[in-house]
Parts: C-alpha cells; structure tokens; sequence
C-alpha cells in the first residue's frame, strides 16, 4: 500500500478573472521510502498540487476535490486540526527560496525548538539538543553556537540545511521538497541534493520533489510524474521516462535541456508557452504547441493509459498518437541525444 | 551600539546647529525690525537705537548669531519674548508638557483603536467588517481635525453637557489664578483634544496596520509557520504581527516627534496652551524669540525621538546592525 495516494485532485482558485483551474485531475501515488519527482514548466500546478495536500493554500478563495489518502486518512476531508497536527510532523515541507522562508527576526535555534514543541511535549533542553543534532545531521558548522544565530547570519545554501533540518526533527514519513535547489547557485544545488538523498538513507522518509529541472530528477527520483497545464501528461519509472518516453511533452523536455558535450549545437526549446489555465485549450492542452498534434488532439482529451509493451508497470501516457509511432520517435530522440554526447 | 549611539549623538549636534542657523536667518528674512516691536510704539529714535544695542541687533550677523548660540548653550537660554519680556524657556516649559499631554495620550489612544481594527481588517480583507473599517478610515482622514473638533465641543460639550470645551486643567492641582486642576479634571479637559487628534491618526494606523499584517501573512515564514504545524493564531501572533509592527514602530516615532511641536489645531480649538497655541500667538505679534524657540525645541524633539526609535527597532528586529 503507498504511503500517500492522491486520486483525482482538483484545485480550483477563484479570481477576479474567473476560475483558475490550477490542478485538474491529479492522480499519483508515493511509496514508503521513494521519491516521486513532478516535473513541469512554471505554473502547470506542481507546487499547488503540494500546497493542496498539505492544507496551505488559502481558504477563501480555493475550492478542492478529490482524494488524498495518507494512512488510512483523506488529508483533503480531515478536521483542519487534525491536519495541522500531521504538518511538520508526519508530512513536513520545504520552499523554494531560503532566503525567505526562516523568520527574519528569531534565531534559528528558536525556530526549530518551536518545530519540536509543537508536536511534542517536551522540555525546552531536550527541544534543543535535538534541534543541535538536527543542524549537525544535515552538516551546519559549530551547531550548539549557530543556533544563538539569526537567518541573516547564513548563507542561501545553510539557510536550506536550516529549513531541510527543521523540516526532518520529527522524522516525518513524507517530505515535500518543492523547488529546494532552484533559488541556490549550482555548487549548493549538489550539496543539497546529495544531502537530501543521504537523509532520505538514514532517516527513511518518502520524498516528493518538485522541479522544472530534469537535471536535479536524473539524480535523485525512483519515479517521476511529468505535468503540463494541470494534468498529468506521463508517469513512470525513471528509467521510462529518461529512457523509454512517449508523450511528445516529455520528448520537449528532455531535448531542451542544455548539453555540455554537444558543442555549438543549440538549445532546443519548446516553441510556445504554457496556455492560461483560466480558459484551458479543449482535447490535449499540449496540441498548441505539439509538433505531432493530429486531428483527434483538438477535440478529445487523452485519457492516462498504462503503456504496453516492453516498459509494462506504472509507465502511463496520455497521448493521442500511435503507440508504434511514439515508441519509434522515443527511440530516434534516444539515439540523437546518446550521439550527440559521443561526439 | 556604544559607538552606533556616539555617532548619531554627533549627527544630531551637526543637525541642531543647522536647525538654529535657518531658525536665526528667520529674523532677518522677516520685514519687521524687532527693535521697534520692543521698545514699543511711542518709543523715541535714540530708544529705538538704545534697544537695537541691547538685543545685538546693531552688530554683523554672525556676532548675533554667536551671541544667540552662546546664550542657548551656556546659560540654555532661547532669549526673552518681544512682547512682553517674559522668557521663552518658561514659556516652553509650560508649554511643552500641555502639549505632551496632548500628544502622549492621543497616541496611546489611536494605537489602542487602530491595532485591533487593522489586524482585524487584515485577517478578514472584504468582509463585512472590513468594509465598515474602511469607510471609518477614509471618514477620519477627510475629516479635518478643526472640523471634529468644533463638532465634538457642539455635540459632546454644549448640547450633551458632558465634557469641558475649553481650557487646560494642571495635572498636579490648581495653580493660581485657574478654577480647575488635579487628575480628574486634569483627565476630563484632555478627553475631547484627545479624542479629536487621535481620530486622524488613529484612521492613518488603520490602513497602515491592516497593509502591514496583510503583507506579512503573505511572507514564506509565515507559510513555514503553517507548514511546521503551528496553530494559526501561533503563526499570527508569533509570526507575523512581530514582523507586521517595525513600519508601525517607525512611523509612531516619527508622528509622536512631529506632533510635540504643537498640534496647532487641537490646541487652538480647545484652548490649550502647549507649544502650536503659543507659535501661533507669537506668529501673530511677529516674536520672533518664541517662534524660534518652539522651533528649535520641536527639532530637538524629531532628533531625540528618531534615535530612541533606532534602538528599539534595533531590539525587535535583529537584522538591524549597530556598528
């Protein structure tokens, strides 16, 4: 059984200019000890998907369907306290940007002792050294003073290994890393990824990691959802979706991303932009910018369907074109990039 | 913060010389000649010129303005009134604490209406309640404090009869020559000056609490907070009103500073003798020493005022370095 299963989430905002349709249709699952990468461009609903799951988004103005199942609970039906008793301590959360996410005026010792006692009825001593063993765990220099410090007083880098830190004290089951590398220079970017990959070892949490960068999936995801515009495009494996790709979306991704190897040839993005998720595109939302869109594209939205063949498993696309036909484009992409990068 | 302290310290000596230098030219920019208004109307030429003497008013500019500056900080002096030689220190020091009392009070008085209204309104943006907080705000801006003043003493003191309207009371008891005096009357004096001049401020708190709260929540610690776990009245409390009130810290400072100067209209409606009534008078009859002298004191309230709220954002806001 997966530790969290998510079916059919929908997260709707209402704005001055109509419903924004943020997530519509979300279905995943993570298992215990794994980490699930969703991957997508800036706005196709990978951070609200976390947001929902853990309560955060704003009351007002959000309106949520679906199933979120974490331990026999529905996190999405559950009495907002009893949620807030599972945040930080059962499912914690990490940002984007370090440099914001720490309160500016107590010291991070403060912080993370509050972390503790507000799941725990312990001392103020015991809070503390297990704050310290925490900031020594995720490799903070000269813990026991560092925690006098306030967040100004640390680097971007230390200010996630703070956050990382006070995210893992009650050694939750689930952590959501949503964006954890991309506000960090690329030397940070590594120290953190591998930090989070040693801590997931030694601690045995499940990670769901969001990124727009398939350079931080291919080191650290078991499996990988890939969104566009809200939906769920393809899942699978991480071996099927480096290796094995179907949906055109995917293929996009990969071929944009910049190779060192292949010497003046030049970026390939995908043309276009994301289309407004206030009035979504009708059939697949990929079809305006999908160089393969046939005529069915338009209308018809593509169901999720599991992948046959040799890539058997979770491996599911929703996709319109000829299964023969994607698993020969897959193939020719393949064969490109591993070309490019011998010569 | 030893040294922090000592250089502001310096900047505000730098400041208060330059506040006294364009407080002096003042009397050489203004077409009366100070001689004549003291010596009075059936003066003589030669008493004219006897009293020019006396004041230095025959001497180069800069020998009066030595002269001026010597009396200020060797004897702490700011010279004796035109109109009736009474000195200008006594004037400001009774002056001064009539408006302090004014000043003080209102202000606690608009902070204890504006904290609660603005994080009201900013934990509820579109509510009813916000709304009606809104149109209360926008009221007490556009209402000019001579206005609600006036309204006040016709309503609350003449037609209802339950307030004075006039007058000052002392705190400590009756001094001669006034009906009235002690804390009682003392506190039912400053209720409507009170009440007036804490409305415009108290409308400008409002808006400017509920904007702070409402940024702050929307802050990633705060998101953190809710993340960690926190209760929300844990992450409002502990987490966003600390950060919501540093603008709030400043802009007291500023305000309070500004207003012991003399809140000229409060003062002038109900009759209050502090520091704007007497710059008023004095501005009428062209004495120029208590015009100067509430100046000069104003401005060493601003300086003082602006260092005392530098230390403390300093101990709520850790960011802030004093070196």
């Amino acid at each position: 059984m997966p530790l969290l299963d998510v079916k059919d989430l929908k997260t709707y905002f209402r704005t001055d200019d109509g419903i924004v349709h943020a997530v519509d249709g979300v279905s995943f699952s993570v298992e215990k000890g794994k980490t699930l990468a969703i991957v997508g461009e800036s706005g196709c609903g990978k951070s609200v998907t976390c947001m929902t799951i853990m309560g955060l988004n704003a009351k007002r103005n959000t309106m949520t369907e679906g199933q979120a199942i974490f331990k026999d609970r529905d996190l999405l039906k559950i009495d907002p306290d009893e949620l807030r008793k599972i945040r930080g301590n059962e499912i914690s959360m990490i940002f984007q940007d370090p440099m914001t996410s720490l309160n500016p005026v107590y010291t991070i010792g403060a912080q993370l002792r509050e972390a503790v006692q507000l799941h725990e009825n312990v001392s103020k001593q015991v809070a503390n050294s297990r704050s310290v063993e925490m900031l020594k765990a995720v490799a903070i220099p000269r813990a026991e003073t560092r925690m006098d410090d306030y967040p100004h007083q640390f680097s971007g880098g230390m200010r996630q290994r703070v956050m990382i830190a006070m995210a893992l004290v009650n050694n939750p089951d689930l952590l959501i890393a949503d964006e954890p590398t991309t506000a960090l220079d690329v030397t940070t970017q590594a120290q953190i990824l591998k930090l989070m990959n040693q801590l997931q070892r030694d601690f045995g949490s499940a990670i769901i990691l969001v990124t727009h960068d398939l350079g931080v999936v291919a080191e650290t995801a078991d499996d990988v959802l890939v969104m566009y515009a809200a939906k769920v495009v393809e899942k699978g494996g991480y071996e099927d979706i480096f290796y094995r790709p179907e949906h055109p979306y995917t293929w996009g991704l990969l071929n944009s991303l910049p190779r060192l190897a292949a010497e003046g040839s030049d970026l390939k993005p995908i043309p276009g932009t994301p289309p407004s998720l206030l009035q979504p595109p009708s059939g697949c939302r990929f079809h305006l910018r999908c160089t393969y869109a046939i005529s069915p594209c338009i209308p018809e939205v593509p169901e999720l369907l599991p992948v046959g063949g040799e890539s058997a498993g979770d491996h599911a696309v929703a996709c319109h074109l000829e299964p023969e036909f994607r698993r020969r484009e897959s193939h020719d992409l393949l064969h490109e990039v591993m070309a490019e990068q011998q010569t | 913060m030893v040294r922090y302290v000592i250089r502001r310290l310096l900047w505000a000596v730098v400041l208060f010389l330059a506040v006294t230098i364009l407080t002096f030219l003042m009397f050489f920019v203004i077409p009366v000649d100070p001689a004549k208004l003291v010596a009075g109307k059936a003066a003589t030429p030669a008493q004219v010129q006897h009293v020019a003497h006396e004041l230095y008013l025959d001497r180069p500019l800069y020998v009066q303005y030595g002269h001026y500056l010597k009396e200020l900080v060797w004897n702490h002096s700011l010279g004796y009134s035109y109109g009736n030689r009474q000195s200008v220190n006594s004037i400001i020091s009774q002056a001064a604490p009539v408006t302090a009392a004014l000043v003080f009070g209102g202000a606690i008085l608009w902070l204890l209406v504006a904290i609660p209204i603005g994080i009201y309104s900013a934990l509820r943006p579109r509510s009813k309640g916000d709304r009606v907080a809104m149109v209360g705000v926008l009221a007490g801006i556009s209402a000019h404090p001579v206005w609600v003043g006036y309204m006040l003493s016709l309503i609350v003191g003449y037609k209802l009869n339950l307030l004075p309207i006039q007058g000052y009371c002392n705190l400590r008891g009756a001094s001669e020559g006034q009906t009235c005096g002690g804390p009682y009357d003392w506190f039912m004096h400053m209720l409507l000056p009170w009440i007036t001049f804490a409305i415009l401020y108290a409308a400008f708190y409002v808006r400017m609490i509920r904007s702070s709260v409402m940024e702050t929540l929307n802050e990633d610690y705060v998101r953190t907070a809710r993340a960690k776990g926190a209760p929300e009245r844990t992450v409002i409390r502990r987490h966003a009103l600390r950060n919501a009130m540093l603008p709030v810290v400043t802009m007291l400072g500023m305000d309070i500073a500004l207003a012991l100067g003399g809140a000229v209209f409060v003062e002038i409606v109900f009759g209050l003798p502090g520091l704007g009534y007497w710059a008023i008078q004095s501005v009428f009859s062209f004495d120029l020493p208590i015009i100067a002298g509430t100046v000069i004191f104003a401005s060493i309230m601003v300086i003082l005022f602006n260092l005392i709220i530098d230390l403390l954002y300093a101990v709520i806001d850790p960011r802030i370095r004093l070196a």
